[in-house]
């Protein structure tokens, strides 16, 4: 098999006392759709904010293609294409939906030292930015101030920009938090689409869609990850369902 | 959607043309009607407007538009004054200004002192900013606050250059072709630097560094997790806005023929700060508008009392809490 885009080494996150990412190795392979479940706290987010580089981790390494990325600042990272999206929606809430977008472009274009020339209208950006924003659904509200927009298409928004940044590995956090039903299929429908043209890794809780969408499913425990493999394997492993299942359909029951 | 022709600096659209053109007619026939009225002193005043304008523009362009609240900006405008003031003296007493490693010789020729004035306020805010947006939030305000200081104290040190009592000049800089001595061409010199600037405010806000620029303001992390690191281009709007900080005291000096530590004083600055708080942060015509409620009710007040500040901070807190986006957003708010 050819080199994994993403290996992750003993990576190690304290918060003070607080182990939220505790020796935690996987690989993504190239193409796939990587799925991290875990309960609330397992350091999901933590590991996806090490991955894109927001958080120094206390040691270990990541290597994307080889490159060890571990040290590396925020901005070098999505040069070299990992792209990710926020659990909690991060805008720049008084540009347009398109302008969210076209900002992306234009960040992956080359740099921003141009002072005159108008860049809003820009079809240069304009164009991709639209493309991504139908893709996602948001074609009609381009020209909406993005902190106008309802929370779903917030949502949409995010993945709208994470698209436009063309990214070789996609990290999403969440993207389905907080969304109806209704949004929530069409996210699904979107990933299924994206799946095997992009490499993804893809937190989540809602298990339908995880078992739905991914060729991998690693599990989070308290930082550390005590299971990896195919659903068929996860949904059957001893340890997960102690863990995390179990205690899932506790809450069910209870309920 | 229909495109409207404004300037989109944050909802609600603020209308960048639409108050410009009779704006501009008015200013072009102030000398006019200065004359009219028998009053070349409020001609000065229209001049001095003009020139805070231009400062308050400056400063505009760092905490409007970038989001970065310095508070020491009256420091490069002083900067700029005062080079144009110590090159003049320079000539008039026949000192030279530096004799190692290069000589240099004093100069009134405005197109010597002028671009040196202005790098020299660039570079200031070159390095000032160099160091303090390694830092931000109270940090970055209590370091651009601390530098500001630092510049206030080493011009009141100038003895040379007056020290405290700051310096008088024989005279305005020499531009070949324009009398600047003339008070109605020094206007529309004033004028035309003014919406030059502002010009280029305009094309900047909406060009790729603009953006940029606006964004890290909105959003940092989000820009970051586009692949931008805000540093260079925080720095860079720093430097830019330094640059143009120089050129409103280059003027000032020339308005006046005179410097002191005042003009780059703490109370300058916050001066700069109330204007831009009063006509409306971040939006292109804010700034000049606030500057000219600023100096015209510093005049009005000023005559019936010394304490108009105590009439004036009021009001500036009114309308900094009622109209968040200031007399623009007054004037321009329901323009959709
Ligand atoms: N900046 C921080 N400082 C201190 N503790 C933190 C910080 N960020 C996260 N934590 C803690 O680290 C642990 C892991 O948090 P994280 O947000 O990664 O969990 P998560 O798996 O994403 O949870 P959720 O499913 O609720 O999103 C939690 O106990 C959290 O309180
Ligand atoms: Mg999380």
């Amino acid at each position: 098999m050819s080199r994994p885009a993403l290996e992750v080494e003993h990576l190690n996150k304290f918060f003070g006392a607080l182990k939220a990412t505790d020796d935690l190795s996987l690989t993504v392979e190239v193409g796939e759709l990587h799925a991290i479940i875990g309960p609330n706290g397992a350091g999901k987010s933590t590991l996806i904010s090490q991955l894109s580089g927001q958080l120094r981790p206390t040691s270990g390494h990541i290597r994307f293609f080889g490159e060890d990325l571990s040290r590396r600042s925020m901005a070098c990272r999505v040069q070299r294409g990992i792209v990710r999206s926020f659990q909690i929606t991060s805008l720049c809430r008084e540009f347009s939906t398109l302008t969210n977008v076209a900002l992306a472009v234009q960040a992956r274009i080359g740099h921003s030292f141009h002072f005159f020339r108008n860049a809003e209208d820009d079809p240069l950006f304009t164009a991709p930015a639209q493309d991504a924003l139908e893709r996602v659904g948001l074609g009609h509200r381009a020209h909406v101030a993005a902190g106008h927009l309802a929370h779903g298409e917030q949502r949409q928004l995010e993945l709208a920009i994470a698209l436009a940044a063309k990214p070789r590995l996609l990290l999403l956090d969440e993207p389905m938090a907080g969304m109806g039903l209704d949004e929530s299929m069409k996210v699904v429908e979107l990933l299924l689409s994206l799946k095997g043209h992009y490499t993804i890794v893809l937190v989540e809780h809602d298990m339908d869609a995880v078992f739905a969408l991914a060729d991998r499913i690693s599990v989070l425990v308290y930082g550390h990850c005590i299971a990896s493999g195919a659903p068929e394997r996860i949904r059957e492993d001893p340890a997960v369902q102690d863990a995390y299942l179990g205690e899932d359909e506790a809450d069910a029951r209870s309920a | 959607m229909s495109k409207i022709p404004f300037l989109r600096i944050g909802p609600p659209a603020i209308p960048a043309f639409f108050w410009a053109v009779p704006l501009v007619v008015v200013l072009l026939a102030v000398p006019f009607i200065c004359e009219a009225l028998g009053q070349p002193f409020y001609l000065r005043v229209a001049s001095r407007i003009l020139i805070f304008a231009l400062a308050a523009s400056s400063l505009n362009l760092v905490l409007g538009f970038g989001g970065m609240v310095s508070l020491g900006h009256a420091a490069f405008v002083g900067i700029g004054s005062y080079v144009v003031a110590v090159l003049a003296w320079h000539l008039s007493n026949e000192v030279p200004v530096l004799t190692w490693p290069i000589v240099i010789e004093g100069t009134t020729n405005a197109a010597l002192a002028w671009p040196a004035a202005i790098g020299a306020s660039a570079l200031a805010a070159f390095v000032v900013g160099a160091i303090s947006l390694r830092t931000t939030g109270l940090y970055f305000i209590m370091i651009t606050l601390a530098f500001a200081q630092m510049i206030y104290y080493y011009a009141v040190s100038l003895q040379q250059y007056g020290g405290d009592d700051g310096m008088k000049m024989r005279g305005r800089s020499v531009l070949p072709g324009l009398d600047l001595a003339n008070r109605t061409t020094f206007y529309y010199l004033v004028l035309v630097a003014l919406l030059l600037c502002i010009a280029f405010l305009f094309c900047l806000a909406r060009s790729r560094f603009g953006l940029v620029i606006r964004g890290i303001r909105q959003n940092e992390t989000r820009m970051r997790a586009l692949g931008i690191e805000p540093y260079p281009y925080q720095l860079t709007c720093f430097t830019i806005s330094g640059a143009m900080a120089g050129f409103a005291g280059v003027l000032m000096a020339n308005l006046d023929t005179f410097v002191s530590p005042s003009d780059l004083s703490m109370a300058r600055s916050d001066e700069l700060v109330a204007m831009i708080l009063l006509g409306g942060v971040g939006s292109l015509w804010g700034p000049p508008l606030g500057a000219a409620f600023y100096i015209l009710a510093q005049l009005g007040l000023g005559n019936l009392t010394t304490h108009w500040p105590l009439a004036f901070g009021p009001a500036l807190i009114i309308v900094v809490l009622f109209a968040r986006r200031g007399l623009v957003g007054i004037f321009g708010e329901r323009q959709r």
